[in-house]
């Protein structure tokens, strides 16, 4: 019996096994796009492109479909990220209190323009549009934890308590 | 004997300053006291005060603000131990004065009726505040024309932001004919610098669940979908356990109230893109494509998700119904000005001295929310604008705080009611750089389907950018201008058609401060970075914690001597300053 071209690799094999429990619960599911691309970035931390054509290949839809809702919604990403994203807020009332001094001092710290990962993969620098905690302006949110009334000294202050944690461990 | 409630603010704000070590020290500290019982609730408003903890009498209460796990302690002991409030941390107080009993006093609850009261995922609190009632009295009692009536008679407009009539939208929606009828609920808070929807999901879930079914009945629809962003997990995570509340007790699903209508909801989550917040795109997105607005007609009432009937409505909105149905469309009705009725929601933040979530009757003028309510502007600095309606909305300068605010008078400054976020601005904010900033947002978020909207913002943005450096010309006013009326007129969305309104009122308000830039080559409020020098001036006492604080190297001086800026390397960035004990470092 001849073995499927598709699957000869190992990585290939591997992939099947995780994607396909996914590819099955969305099958013929109405609307189904965003949600099983969310989870594939839960499982994997980001959409690999090999996955993307995998599940568009078993779904028997156009890669463009995936990869055009993938680039459209910000919350989706073609990198891994690092261990904490800094989510950076960058709404009015945090920029009215001087958030974009704040960025441009992380960046300066992390050596890392926004939107990147630093090189130890510690941390992903990302700015978005508004946490909703505007009487704490500026804010930034590290991994799961929001942190208030930021100044560039204070921003850094923080990451360095993050990067001394994983150090000390 | 009833029980002294201890409320604790566990919204999203509060969590973020501090609330959950609060609430652990409270838990370990009342364990085993019969006579009161420990709640978590949403958002009060008062977000410049978290961590909050109120402390309710049988309707005696007190609020107190910026507690740390410290003074929780002394509450217990003092309060709840020997009935004697701590004097100090008080900030609101039915029994006697308080700093914020006027900011309260002045709000009328409606849409945040039960944030910061009851806990949003336990349902009996929201049934004992007539939770549900709206609902029963609709199904049970009322025929849908009636309830649309009622809504019709309120008054209510859509509290996203452009203010059409709730009441027609079911209308047009019941009159369609369709073998499913969707109900959706934009849930998709956008809008930087509003979090009122936030804050009523957080706090109030099953407000919108019951104002969905509402209107589910009304228009005779049996699916609902609530479309939340996923930036705010803990909106989704209260969405869901109230659902499945809901379901239990049979407020959804099949033959609620025993009668034939049958509803139930589900909750699609958002994943980042701003541009969902309009209503086709929202509906694109739902069915899992790229959220990019289509023309209309037709109408989502005629074809909606997946092309049936579709009544969107925002949370605000929804969050108003039940009360309506259950006080009737004149108790609403009898707050408001003109064709604005009821009241609004806004979220005051930027520099303010209380930034939070009020709740006001429409008409109420801007002064009076900004500085009666709001408390002003901190720091002694003096007021320069107002920014309402979010990336399309605009600046109000202080001539304008006379406005009422109701949907005509604001639309007719050039500005928008929009979602309500009110970002204050003072002497040291650069209304060029607050165009540009909006600017970089809407070209950033646009889907790109019409160009005007996608080359015209990034146009826009190149000309804003070239005049916040000192390098723009006096023709590239006229230009601005100009390609603010094309990008309106080319546009199929209200993201593109109201994009240029940050720009548009900016000019028309503030041309000085764009005239400064371009002619002079100075920011008048010394914020444009490459337009502003740092210097150190006789004052300097050589203590060296500037150049320590300097992260670019851009400080020299020996101890004890004078010390000089570089300013080829200096970044601007105002750490010598935050850093210097004598005030010695001047920006012109």
């Amino acid at each position: 019996m001849t073995q499927c071209t598709c699957c000869a690799t190992a990585g290939q094999e591997e992939l099947a096994s995780r994607l396909m429990p996914m590819v099955e619960k969305y099958r013929g599911k109405k609307g189904a796009t965003i949600p099983l691309l969310a989870e594939i970035q839960k499982s994997f931390g980001y959409l690999p492109e090999d996955a993307l054509h995998f599940v568009a290949k078993a779904l028997d839809m156009p890669a463009a479909e995936l990869f055009g809702v993938a680039t459209f919604y910000s919350m989706f990403r073609l990198e891994p990220e690092g261990k904490y994203v800094i989510r950076l807020c960058r709404g009015t009332a945090c920029h009215v209190q001087g958030s974009a001094l704040v960025g441009a001092q992380i960046q300066r710290y992390l050596g890392i323009p926004e939107g990147k990962t630093t090189e130890d993969g510690m941390f992903t620098l990302q700015y978005v549009a508004c946490l909703g905690c505007c009487s704490l302006a500026p804010v930034m949110m590290v991994g799961d934890e929001v942190h208030g009334k930021l100044t560039p000294e204070s921003a850094v202050t923080i990451l360095e308590t993050y990067r001394k944690k994983e150090e000390g461990r | 004997m009833q029980k002294t409630i201890v409320k604790v603010g566990m919204a999203s704000c509060g969590i973020a300053a501090g609330a959950r070590p609060v609430l652990e020290e409270l838990q370990t500290l009342l364990k085993g006291r019969e006579d009161v019982e420990l709640r978590e609730v949403g958002c009060i408003g008062l977000c410049f005060h978290e961590p909050l903890v109120e402390i309710d009498r049988q309707g005696k209460r007190v609020i107190y603000g910026e507690v740390t796990p410290e003074v929780a302690k002394q509450i217990v002991e003092e309060d709840l131990g020997k009935n004697a409030p701590l004097g100090k941390h008080i900030i609101f107080s039915t029994e006697g004065d308080a700093p914020e009993n006027a900011m309260l006093g002045k709000q009328v609850r409606v849409v945040l009726r039960n944030c910061g009261v009851i806990d949003p995922v336990k349902i009996d609190e929201y049934i004992e505040h007539d939770g549900y009632e709206g609902l029963k009295k609709a199904t049970t009692s009322m025929t849908r024309e009636e309830v649309i009536k009622t809504v019709l008679d309120s008054g209510l407009r859509g509290r996203g932001g452009a203010g059409f009539p709730t009441g027609l939208k079911w209308k047009f929606a019941a009159a369609s004919k369709g073998d499913h009828k969707y109900v959706v609920c934009n849930a998709d808070e956008g809008d930087p610098g509003a979090f009122m929807d936030r804050s009523v999901l957080e706090g109030d879930p099953h407000s919108i669940i019951e104002g969905m079914a509402i209107c589910g009945y009304a228009i005779g629809a049996d699916q609902g979908v609530i479309y939340c962003r996923a930036e705010y997990p803990l909106a989704i995570k209260h969405l869901n356990i109230a659902l499945d509340q809901a379901r239990e007790r049979g407020f959804l699903g099949k033959n609620i109230m025993g009668t034939d209508f049958s509803f139930d909801i589900y909750i699609k989550e958002g994943a980042g893109a701003f541009v969902c917040g309009e209503e086709t795109a929202l509906m694109a997105s739902i069915e899992g494509q790229r959220g990019m607005p289509r023309p209309r007609p037709p109408f989502p009432a005629n074809s909606g998700v997946f092309g049936k009937p579709t009544n969107i409505n925002n949370v605000e909105t929804l969050a108003n119904i039940a009360w309506i149905i259950n006080h009737g469309a004149e108790a609403f009705n009898k707050y408001g000005i003109g064709r604005s009725r009821g009241t609004k929601v806004f979220a005051l933040a930027g520099k303010i001295v209380k930034g939070g979530l009020v709740e006001v009757p429409m008409g109420m003028p801007l002064r009076e929310v900004i500085f009666d309510i709001g408390g002003g502007i901190p720091g002694g600095k003096a007021f320069k604008a107002v920014q309402m309606g979010g990336p399309s909305g605009g600046c109000l300068p202080e001539s304008l705080l006379d406005t009422p605010v109701d949907y005509e008078s604001i639309n007719a400054t050039g500005a928008i009611m929009g979602s309500g976020g009110m970002i204050v601005m003072d002497e040291t904010t650069c209304i060029v750089d607050v165009a540009k900033f909006f600017l970089n947002f809407t070209q950033n978020e646009s889907c790109g389907k019409c160009p005007f909207c996608r080359i015209g913002t990034k146009r826009m943005l190149e000309t804003l950018t070239r005049i916040t450096e000192g390098k723009g010309k006096d023709a590239d006013l006229d230009l601005l201008e100009e390609i603010c009326v094309q990008i309106k007129d080319g546009s199929l969305c209200g993201l593109g058609q109201t994009a240029p309104n940050p720009v548009q009122t900016t000019i028309k308000y503030f041309r000085h401060e764009y005239e400064a830039h371009i002619r002079e080559q100075k920011c008048p409020a010394k914020a444009c970075t490459t337009l502003i020098h740092y210097t150190i001036n006789e004052k300097c006492i050589g203590c060296t914690k500037c150049a320590k604080a300097c992260p670019v190297g851009a400080i020299s001086g020996e101890l004890k001597k004078a010390h000089v800026i570089n300013d080829d390397v200096c970044v601007r960035c105002g750490q010598c300053i935050a850093a210097c004990p004598v005030k010695a470092i001047s920006v012109e």
